[in-house]
């Protein structure tokens, strides 16, 4: 065991699909001479070279389709984008040429590649720039969908995706990337489409997944105090989604609570809560309770923003108002 | 060239019959560029085109009864019936599609000429598109990525005057001509050809991927062409006078190729006839192949979302 942070965990990753396979390359916007806007891939260049670590000018859709394009010709490239935010610039790519080139072809290509891409507010970057649109993706057939909320989840679902012959998006939430974990040595995988709980409970099934799992365990932790006993459910991986793990933990705990940091509208947290419903109406204690971001564009300022982003109190708040405990 | 014709007004027919379904745009008028162009590519050379692209595949030596079927919607079709005439593969031949979103074949013909970089072999990836797609952004960001990447692509634009009802002048600021703007991405080499030549397009197709083979990056092909049908079989074609579509339909490549190869002595009427009977024949077998060929069962709706 080696604690690592969050952000160390993806350049490992990076390192040993590169040195174990010559058709991992990385392409991006200053991924290489300016070493990543969050330094995920710093010093790469130096080690790999040009060839290998390619920075790319401010075309996202050209970058994103080109490494669809390079994927299914049999090379393994690894796309960052600076932010998630900007993958609508390259929507067409992700969702029509992605997604869609294996089935369209009846099967003849695949798409072995990853898209890597902060994500998430919280750090007053305003509106354009704090968004989570790996909410949307997950919406999309032919793509899988990851958001790890810890080092070793990082390096492990890292490890899968760039393994996995289909379209990843790795969702890497910009708030998380300081975190420090446990990381052990050997060369574990985080399976694709496997949830995993976090902490084990009885009164109530808690399920978020990325940063949200810290505001979860957060609000565990205080729960137990006034003698809650809660289970958080990390979803890690949004598409496919691991509903069995979900449904067996409520079916234990007979309570759900679902947080999604994003829009409340239309997003993952509603599709998870929905799929609670449908599948536990007869073990439920009540409604699926729901916390989720305000359904507003991020505000600059800090206090707006904040109080658009779910807390650890909105958590406990809305236990006690849906269940009374 | 007779192939593609042939091809393409028995689909016509099929669509009136119900046996084709969806968009159907059809080739007719511009096949002395995909015959020209692919004729010049190697085995391991990639080929993307748009959505009107059953020439490409027929020029590349695609199966036409697997292209038929695919049209029919069949699991004999090329892509097992579920891509449909705008999106033909046949991977196998490096064709990597059919794509039906204008413009947005450029990424993916940049990273397929990428992988022909990346690892060294002399391989190039020939995109075609038409004038609508130059007023996408994808095309000025992929000339601009493959002209300093130096990637090993040709640009190959079959100039139709027309993106569906619109003439190119009514949308484009920039003149009569495309190819003068490829040098300011950096595309050295760009030229315009006759797309209505078939040996004009093959020579120009030559020379352009000799330099994109020694290294030189990536060039630009314009050719002058014209579709004589509407842009869709939906298309009443009201946008553009008949005078226009008859003075280039005198140029017709698969009247006027043959003509010179019978005045030059090359060929003589009765070869013709025999190519032109054999062809027949293939397509009435192509249809027969179709309509004989399952739809696709029911587990194909979920199978190939993911390898």
């Amino acid at each position: 065991m080696t604690e690592i942070t969050f952000r160390q965990a993806l350049q490992r990753g990076l390192r040993e699909a590169l040195d174990a396979d010559p058709d991992v390359f990385l392409m991006g916007e200053d991924i290489g001479k300016y070493g990543g806007a969050y330094a995920v891939t710093q010093g790469l260049l130096e080690k790999y070279g040009p060839d290998r670590i390619r920075d790319t000018p401010i075309s996202e859709a050209a970058f994103v389709g080109a490494g669809v394009g390079a994927a299914v010709a049999g090379l393994r490239p690894v796309v960052e984008l600076m932010s998630m935010s900007f993958s609508l610039v390259a929507a067409d790519q992700i969702v029509n040429m992605a997604a869609k080139i294996r089935y369209m072809s009846g099967g003849q290509v695949k798409v072995p590649m990853v898209l890597r891409a902060p994500t998430g507010g919280g750090v007053q970057l305003g509106a354009t720039h704090s968004q989570s649109f790996e909410n949307w993706w997950a919406s999309t057939p032919g793509l899988k969908v990851v958001s790890p909320s810890n080092p070793y989840d990082a390096l492990g679902l890292l490890r899968s995706a760039i393994e996995d012959d289909n379209p990843v998006i790795f969702a890497e939430n910009a708030l998380l990337y300081g975190m420090r974990g446990d990381v052990p040595d050997d060369e574990y995988r985080v399976p694709l489409g496997v949830a995993d709980v976090k902490r084990s409970g009885s009164d109530i099934t808690m399920v978020g997944w990325a940063h949200g799992i810290v505001t979860l365990l957060d609000a565990a932790d205080k729960l137990s105090e006034t003698g809650v006993s809660a289970e958080v459910v990390d979803l890690r991986t949004l598409r496919p989604l691991d509903m069995d793990t979900v449904v067996g933990s409520v079916e234990k705990t007979g309570r759900a609570l679902v947080l999604d940091e994003n829009w409340r509208t239309g997003g993952l947290g509603a599709e998870v809560a929905a799929e609670i419903g449908y599948r536990c109406s007869d073990i439920l204690d009540g409604p699926v309770a729901r916390v989720a971001g305000a359904d507003a564009p991020a505000p600059y300022s800090r206090p707006l923003e904040q109080l658009g982003i779910p807390q650890t109190q909105g958590v406990i708040d809305e236990i006690e108002k849906t269940y009374g405990l | 060239m007779y192939l593609i014709r042939q091809f393409e007004e028995v689909c016509g027919e099929m669509y009136t019959r119900g046996l084709i379904r969806g968009f159907l745009h059809l080739y007719i008028g511009q096949e002395a560029i995909a015959v020209g162009a692919i004729s010049r590519l190697q085995p391991h050379d990639y080929i993307v085109t748009h959505y009107r692209d059953h020439g490409h595949a027929l020029a590349r030596g695609v199966a036409s009864n697997r292209t038929m079927a695919e049209l029919f919607g069949r699991i004999g079709g090329l892509n097992k019936g579920k891509g449909g005439s705008m999106h033909l593969f046949d991977a196998e031949k490096g064709v990597m599609g059919g794509h039906a979103i204008v413009g947005g074949q450029f990424p993916l013909a940049a990273g397929l000429a990428f992988s022909h970089q990346y690892r060294k072999t002399d391989g190039i990836c020939l995109v075609f598109f038409g004038d609508g797609a130059t007023n996408q952004g994808t095309y000025h960001e992929v000339m601009n990525l493959a002209a300093v990447w130096k990637l090993p692509m040709l640009f190959f634009l079959e100039n139709n005057l027309y993106g569906m009802g619109s003439r190119f002048d009514r949308v484009r600021g920039g003149g009569d001509d495309f190819y003068t703007g490829a040098a300011m991405y950096g595309i050295e080499h760009a030229v315009a050809v006759d797309g209505m030549d078939v040996l004009a397009v093959q020579e120009a197709t030559e020379v352009a991927i000799k330099g994109i083979r020694a290294g030189n990056g990536p060039a630009f092909i314009e050719a002058k062409t014209f579709r004589f049908q509407g842009h869709s079989m939906a298309d009443p074609v009201k946008y553009r006078d008949s005078a226009e579509t008859e003075a280039w339909e005198a140029r017709d490549p698969i009247v006027t190729f043959p003509r010179d190869l019978l005045a030059q002595e090359l060929v003589t009427e009765a070869e013709l006839e025999k190519i032109r009977a054999s062809v027949d024949d293939e397509v009435a077998e192509a249809v027969k192949f179709a309509e004989n060929s399952p739809f696709p069962p029911d587990e194909e709706l979920y199978t190939d979302i993911y390898a």
